[in-house]
Order: C-alpha cells, then sequence, then structure tokens
C-alpha cells in the first residue's frame, strides 16, 4: 500500500499536484474547528472589508469573516462529498461484486436495475425532493438521495473486474476449501477492485459536490447552513461583482478551481495506475 | 439481422422501464410527502391577499377536486396515468389558465436546439481532437491542449458559465448575456430573427462547449493511445494500409465504441447542465421553467417538466444505443 503511494507520487507529477491541491483545500477546512466565530451568525464583522491583515480574505456584505466562512464552507462540502461518495461505494461494491460472481439471473436482474439507474437523470429528482421538503432536506437527506443514484457506473466497472476474478484458480481454491460465498468476496476479491474504489472515490466526490453547488446556486438547499454553493449563492443574490467586493467571488472560485483539479488529477492519476500498461510507460519500463 | 432486432427489442424493454420508473418516483415523491400541494398553494394565496373564509373553503374544495389529493393513493396513481397518457397534467399556476404541458413544449425546442447543437459539437471535436492528439503523443500543440483541457474539464458547470458572464457581461461586453432573442426583434421567419437567436445562443452553448469538451478529448485520447498499440494496428502498418485507412478505420472506429457508451451514460448530465446555463443566461428554456415552477410553488408545471425531461433523457440513450451497431458489428451479428 505504502510502495504504492510512493510510486505514485515519484512516476506521476498529476498526482502529486493533485495531493498538493487537494492537501491544501483540507487543511485549509480543518482549520475550521478552531474557527473563533459561528460561521452561521451574520453581522459578526465590518461588512464590505477588502482583504488586510485583520481579515485575511476580507469580509461580505453580510458581515462575516470570509475566512472563517469559506473555511466552515469547505469543511462541510468535503464532509458531505465524502458521505455521499461511501455511501454509493457500499452500494456499487455489493452489487458490482455479487452480480460478476453469482452471476445467472442475479447477474441480469442486477444489471436491469443498474441501466434504469444510469439513465434516469439524476437532476429532476432532487428538484422534486427540494420541492416537496423544502427547508426540512438537510445535507444528510441530501447525501443519502445522492447516493442511491451515484452507484451504477461504478458497479458496472466493479462488476467486469469480478467477471474475470470468478475464473481465476485462487477463486476455485477457496470454494473448494469450503469459504462462504461473503467471505470470498470479502476477503479474496475485494482486494482487487480497492483501485477502482479508490479512483472512483474521487470521481464520485466531484460529481457529488459540483450536484451540490448547482443545487445552492439555485437557491435549492438549506441556505443558512454554509457550504460552497450556498457561499456562491449569497455572493450572487447580493450582486457582490456588481457592488464592487470581488473577494466575495474570486476567493471561493479560485478554491474550488483548486479542489476540483485537485480531485480530478487524483481520479485520472490513480485511474491510469490501475491499467498496467499506461502505468509500465509512465516508468519508463 | 436477426441479432439487430434482438437489440433493438432489449432496448426497447429497457427504455420503456425507465420512463415507467422515472416517472413513477416523481409520483411517488411528490405524493408520498407529507406537503400538501393544495394548502401550499392555500398559503401563497392568502399571504397575498385578503379572502374570506368561504372563498378559502370554496378554493380548498376546487383545488382538492383538481389535484385529486382526497382519493387513496392508487387510484390518485391510476389517474395520474391515464391523464398523463393523454398529455394533461393539470394547469399551470405561473401562468394560471394556461396548461403545464403547453408551456412545457413552448420551452422545448429552445433546450433541445441548445443541448443538441452542443452536444454533437462537442463530442465530434473533443473526439476528433482526442484521436489526433492519442495517435500524436509528441506533439507539442495536442500537449498543450491537454494541460488546458485538463484544467478546464473538472470545475462545475456554473462557474464556468458565471465566468463566462463576467468576461462577456462585464469586463468585454460584445455579446448578449442573456434572453433567447432581443427584445426589439419580432418572433417570425426573418434573418434578423435568426440572427438574433444565434447571436443570445453564443454564450449558453460555448459554456456547454467548453465544459463538455475536456472529458471526451482526455477520454478519446486515452483510448486511442492504448488502441494505437495494439497487434492488429502494428499488423495493418506493416503490411502497408494507408495511414488514413489505419486511422479512422481501425484506431478510430475502435475507440469511439466506449465513447459512444460514455455518451449515452453522460446524457443526463448534460440535461442538468443546461437547466444551469439557461438560468446563469436567462434562457427561456425548460429549465428555466423548472427553476420558476419551483420558486412559485407551481405543482403541475413541475411535475410536467420532470415527467418531460425523464422522458426525453431516456429517449436520447435509446436513440444512442441504436447507433452502437453501425460501430460495432458483433452488435449485429450476435
Amino acid at each position: 500500500m505504502f510502495s504504492v503511494f510512493r510510486d505514485l507520487i515519484r512516476y506521476n507529477i498529476e498526482f502529486a499536484i493533485g495531493l498538493i491541491l487537494v492537501g491544501a483545500v483540507v487543511i485549509f477546512a480543518v482549520l475550521s474547528y478552531f474557527s473563533p466565530v459561528d460561521p452561521s451568525l451574520i453581522y459578526m464583522a465590518m461588512p464590505d472589508q477588502p482583504p488586510s491583515g485583520q481579515y485575511w480574505f476580507g469580509t461580505n456584505s453580510r458581515g462575516q469573516d470570509l475566512f472563517w466562512q469559506l473555511s466552515a464552507a469547505f469543511r462541510n462540502s468535503l464532509i458531505f462529498g465524502i458521505t455521499v461518495a461511501v455511501l454509493s461505494r457500499i452500494i456499487s461494491i455489493t452489487v458490482g461484486l455479487l452480480s460478476g460472481y453469482v452471476g445467472g439471473w442475479v447477474d441480469r436482474v442486477l444489471m436491469f436495475i443498474n441501466d434504469i439507474f444510469v439513465a434516469v437523470p439524476i437532476f429532476p429528482i432532487l428538484v422534486l425532493f427540494y420541492f416537496v421538503l423544502r427547508n426540512n432536506m438537510d445535507s444528510f437527506t441530501l447525501a443519502l438521495i445522492m447516493a442511491c443514484f451515484g452507484w451504477p457506473f461504478d458497479a458496472r466497472l466493479i462488476r467486469s473486474v469480478a467477471l474475470g476474478l470468478k475464473h481465476r484458480e485462487f477463486t476455485r481454491h477457496a470454494v473448494f476449501a469450503g469459504m462462504s460465498t461473503p467471505k470470498i468476496l470479502l476477503e479474496e476479491h475485494l482486494p482487487y477492485v480497492m483501485p477502482i474504489v479508490f479512483s472512483t472515490f474521487m470521481a464520485n466526490m466531484l460529481w457529488s459536490i459540483g450536484l451540490e453547488v448547482t443545487l445552492a446556486v439555485l437557491g435549492f438547499t438549506n441556505l443558512n447552513n454554509p457550504t460552497i454553493g450556498t457561499v456562491l449563492y449569497w455572493a450572487i443574490s447580493h450582486s457582490a461583482i456588481v457592488v464592487g467586493v470581488w473577494w466575495w467571488i474570486v476567493i471561493p472560485v479560485v478554491l474550488i478551481v483548486m479542489t476540483f483539479l485537485g480531485l480530478f488529477l487524483l481520479a485520472v492519476s490513480m485511474n491510469e495506475y490501475i491499467d498496467p500498461r499506461s502505468r509500465l510507460r509512465r516508468m519508463g519500463a | 439481422m436477426h441479432g439487430y432486432f434482438w437489440f433493438v427489442g432489449k432496448r426497447l424493454l429497457q427504455l420503456l422501464a425507465v420512463i415507467f420508473c422515472g416517472i413513477s418516483a416523481t409520483f411517488f415523491i411528490t405524493h408520498l410527502s407529507p406537503i400538501d400541494p393544495v394548502e401550499q398553494v392555500l398559503g401563497r394565496l392568502s399571504a397575498r391577499s385578503n379572502l374570506s373564509p368561504e372563498a378559502i373553503a370554496a378554493t380548498r374544495a376546487a383545488l382538492t377536486e383538481m389535484y385529486g389529493t382526497g382519493q387513496p393513493i392508487l387510484t390518485q396513481y391510476l389517474n395520474f396515468w391515464t391523464r398523463l397518457l393523454r398529455g394533461d397534467l393539470g394547469p399551470s399556476l405561473l401562468a394560471f389558465p394556461t396548461p403545464s404541458m403547453e408551456l412545457v413544449t413552448r420551452a422545448m425546442p429552445w433546450t433541445l436546439g441548445l443541448l443538441v447543437t452542443s452536444t454533437l459539437f462537442t463530442f465530434v471535436i473533443g473526439n476528433l481532437l482526442g484521436a489526433l492528439a492519442g495517435y500524436h503523443p509528441e506533439n507539442r500543440f495536442f500537449q498543450a491542449f491537454g494541460l488546458i483541457a485538463m484544467g478546464v474539464q473538472p470545475i462545475p458547470y456554473y462557474i464556468v458559465a458565471f465566468i463566462l458572464l463576467i468576461i462577456f457581461g462585464f469586463l468585454w461586453p460584445v455579446l448578449p448575456i442573456s434572453g433567447g432573442f432581443a427584445m426589439d426583434v419580432r418572433p417570425a421567419m426573418s434573418w434578423q430573427f435568426i440572427f438574433s437567436i444565434l447571436q443570445h445562443s453564443i454564450l449558453p452553448a460555448l459554456s456547454l462547449v467548453l465544459v463538455g469538451f475536456g472529458g471526451w478529448f482526455l477520454g478519446m485520447r486515452a483510448l486511442v493511445s492504448n488502441v494505437v498499440n495494439e497487434d492488429y494496428v502494428t499488423y495493418a502498418g506493416l503490411a502497408g494500409v494507408k495511414k488514413q485507412t489505419i486511422v479512422g478505420g481501425y484506431v478510430i472506429r475502435n475507440a469511439l465504441v466506449p465513447q459512444l457508451t460514455a455518451l449515452a451514460m453522460a446524457l443526463g448530465g448534460v440535461f442538468s447542465g443546461t437547466v444551469i446555463t439557461e438560468q446563469v443566461f436567462n434562457y427561456p428554456g425548460i429549465g428555466s421553467l423548472l427553476i420558476d415552477g419551483v420558486n412559485y410553488g407551481d405543482y403541475s408545471l413541475v411535475l410536467a417538466v420532470s415527467t418531460v425531461s425523464i422522458t426525453a433523457v431516456a429517449l436520447a440513450i435509446f436513440i444512442v444505443d441504436l447507433l452502437h451497431p453501425l460501430l460495432d458489428p458483433r452488435v449485429r451479428t450476435e
């Protein structure tokens, strides 16, 4: 595990850049646990102050210190992304391994359901949920709904690996040694799909955080909970650019681009590492 | 030929299942929630005007009849389907007596026009350039292109649209940033009107192209760089097959099969991107309608937009899937 990590940093410049970007954002988000102010309160500081020694990122028109505001927002968004990713990974691993190993009608039924989930557009569904739940929709409910839609593509990927593992020697040995099916899946097959799980984990976080930003910017989430999306929502509803409070837009956008680029680079470089052909080409072997 | 019919039949079944499940989901999400549309509308009405208790009771009775919320849920479900098959989802509250389906059909051409052109353009150009970049990995121009694509691709739709809005709205105002056509142009089949539509669609389309392009480019580059090393490509090269034939018929054709699958899978996401784009650029499409409907609490309009968009996305995926056998002969003979 550790040597894989070392190889990735040494031979893959994209991975190293992604790690630095995501690391910086994570540290920034963790700082929010030491925040001197409650980020959900408004008018705690002088409004519309440009970045200075006292307010590093300036303050917004709602009288919030943007540094701590953004720090809390990124923490909430990252936690949200991780929640969605973990929940949907559980579904996709279960479905993928089961349908690949068991096969037969189980496989056909699961993949039929899988294909339905791939084809249903999630955005109208999410808007509908907001439409009926309104402000009862907290970020965990939203994460749960998104997790229900974030698994099918990855389940198919895992299934394709599991199909290959099924006919390998060690699986047959395990079966003859009397291992139960769940045990084979968890102890024998799961380690082989872990690289895919990690790489899709990042891609899934990108997807869910992006969708949350989209919903929040339209005003379709709980707007009092600071997240990346709601910070932008408030900046736009106060016409920050027109008023001249540029730092309220520019600083979040820079941080968002850092986060997304970092997660994307991590996902892409891990994906490349999974494929031995492209890995060897990069290492110059 | 037999195999092709099998393939189409299977896909058709899947299409019907997707539409059925999606629309059922929209029904149950809206009807099993504790929030009653009748009370919501009443709350909105009484917040704005002073109604007598009798008028409220009468309105409540009328609304309950209109939404049919008094009946058991299964009856409501059956009624919903029979009405839907007749294309009737009740009047919209946003533009009162107008049926919500009529609002949706009026907005549909805008969204379809924007979506189809930008998706096709993005897919074709992205894949073509990606294939060339994969075939010529040493080319400096394509390497720089790859870096840019990698930088732009992960940025969410909203941010890209917003950056374009700032650049072309505030810093360098040369393009119209809002609406579907200019206010002073009469909607008719005139050159002036068509020109105005095109001019107004540049920025929304550009934002969609910018975001979508990178994914196709990077995906195709990775696929092609793997296909190029396959034995049959080396063999064709040694056998003296013309380079154009190798690139077009051997490399791109084989690499395009997974990309077509990816296109079918991406369509749902492209749709949600359009909603944002329409909102940012105030484009009169189905996405703006959805957002207005939600903000106004317009029950039947939101239902109409979601059912239509789920059906449309499923149909689009079906059409893309039908193209599959053209590229991959194995599907035909299976």
